[in-house]
């Protein structure tokens, strides 16, 4: 191996392991071998370049327009939401108000209704009372008329009883003296 | 480098075999092949229709001898150079970066929804990112420069993302790549520098602040930490990347004893997670430097 590696070419070694040399493996660092150095600067740039203008002229004004999007559709949805809100405590106002309102009305209804009912209420407790007293001066009017009525009949009953008794008695009953009699035994 | 060849070889019999650094070596996509015409058998050399020599195989030459058909590859050969428009593995590795970034950027947003998809909320997620770096780290009037320093993130996240891909290329791990950037940015600033503030912008190194017997010292502190700026700013992502890398080939090679294999596999697993971290880390660590530097340039004064 020794022998071989002296040989004038240098290739010796790599031929007896059956490899090519040179730039089949690195020796030292590729980074530092300048011969590549314009071949790589010059792709480079264009690379570069190239990635320059895509994303100068599409990438980056797509992008932006799509956050500025993003953040106009977020501004407005929440001004839209905010709009809606107000809307909302509105209504509620509105609808606190109506029944408040339809509670009022109502409890004016009711009082309304009392009211009349109490005047119908009256006018029958009135007329009802008329009813009462017409119907008791005509009762009193005919106890009157009964007691009336039934004096008369305790005086001709008194009168003839007393007739009969004194006839039976076996006197001699006269009649006006009798009547007087029975008037006055009435009185008392 | 012949050392280096020696220990290879010599390891190659115990089937352990490291070549860690194989994985950056640039290499034409295309590699010309050419034809052995005859051999020089006693120095096992091929001579190409050019009349330039190749080395050669034994069992190679015993092809050609007998007659056979024998093509080599002249880059392997080390016949081919590497020229400045020559479509390479890291040419191959740039387009699928910028095809990454695409991916990630234009196509992902094609549907421009409010309620974004997955790849969508990835999309802004990285613009947002990074938009609120530069405007926190560079002031408002920085974020005119917001395309430049999102191109050089979403360039290297992506690159360095691609390259811990198995078989794949770091081109984030060549310091000529990290170096062009890393000089771009230093001489984009230092030029805004000066165009904004005229010579004004020099009281960077002045600080005012400090006391006067001071202020001269550390004004030649602040010069030389100035010009090591593209150094450090390129040398800590190559290095980064290719440490990460190299490291895990390292561990794969390990891989060959059966007895080690597990933990070489377990070990593997757990560099790549700390790699996918340095990963995202370095491409931040470039943006955010590049930020620093020109709020240095944009506001001067301390």
């Amino acid at each position: 191996m020794a022998n071989e590696t002296d040989t004038p070419t240098g290739h010796g070694l790599a031929d007896e392991l059956g490899i090519l040399p040179a730039s089949e493996s690195a020796t030292g660092m590729p980074q530092l071998d300048f011969s590549t150095f314009p071949n790589q600067i010059f792709w480079l740039v264009i690379a570069l370049i190239a990635i320059y203008l895509i994303l100068s002229r599409v990438a980056l004004p797509r992008i932006g327009g799509i956050l500025a999007d993003r953040q106009g559709t977020i501004t407005n949805d929440i001004a839209a939401a905010e709009d809606l809100k107000a809307k909302a405590v509105e209504a509620e106002e509105k609808y606190n108000k109506a029944l408040a309102d339809a509670r009022s009305e109502a409890q004016q209804i009711v009082a309304a209704a009392k009211a009349e009912m109490q005047v119908t209420l009256n006018d029958a407790i009135a007329k009802a009372d008329a009813e009462i007293a017409a119907k008791s001066a005509e009762s009193e009017k005919a106890i009157a008329d009964i007691r009336a009525g039934a004096l008369e009949a305790v005086q001709t009953v008194a009168t003839d009883t007393a007739a009969e008794i004194v006839s039976a008695l076996g006197g001699k009953a006269d009649d006006s003296g009798i009547a007087d009699a029975v008037t006055n035994r009435l009185k008392g | 480098m012949a050392t280096e060849a020696h220990a290879d070889a010599a390891t190659e019999g115990s089937g352990l075999v490291f070549h860690p650094m194989d994985q950056f070596i640039i290499k034409p996509l295309f590699p010309a092949h050419m034809e052995v015409e005859s051999v020089d058998a006693e120095r096992s050399v091929g001579i190409l229709s050019d009349g330039r020599e190749v080395a050669l195989s034994h069992d190679q030459v015993a092809q050609v001898a007998s007659g056979g058909h024998v093509e080599v590859n002249l880059f392997e050969a080390g016949l081919q150079q590497i020229s400045w428009f020559t479509p390479t593995n890291a040419t191959a590795w740039l387009a699928v970066t910028v095809l990454a970034v695409v991916a990630l950027l234009v196509l992902s947003t094609s549907k421009r929804a409010i309620v974004p998809s997955r790849m969508q909320s990835i999309a802004e997620m990285a613009y947002g990112f990074v938009y609120k770096m530069v405007e926190d780290v560079a002031g408002k009037d920085g974020v005119k420069y917001f395309p430049y320093i999102m191109t050089l993130f979403m360039f290297i996240v992506c690159a360095n993302f691609l390259g811990l891909l198995p078989m794949s290329f770091t081109t984030t791990s060549h310091i000529a790549v990290t170096a062009v950037m890393a000089m771009a940015v230093f001489l984009t600033v230092t030029l805004l520098g000066f165009y904004k503030h005229g010579f004004g912008f020099l009281n960077i190194f002045w600080i005012a602040q400090a006391p006067l017997v001071l202020r001269p010292i550390l004004a030649l502190i602040e010069v030389i930490s100035y010009f090591v700026r593209p150094v450090s700013h390129s040398i800590r992502l190559a290095g980064n990347m290719m440490a990460g890398h190299a490291v895990i080939k390292v561990f794969a090679a390990f891989a060959a004893i059966a007895a080690i294999a597990p933990f070489s596999i377990v070990a593997i697993t757990a560099i790549y997670a700390l790699e996918m971290l340095v990963s995202f880390i370095q491409a931040y660590v470039f943006a955010i430097l590049t930020c620093v530097y020109l709020k240095d340039a944009l506001h001067p004064h301390h």
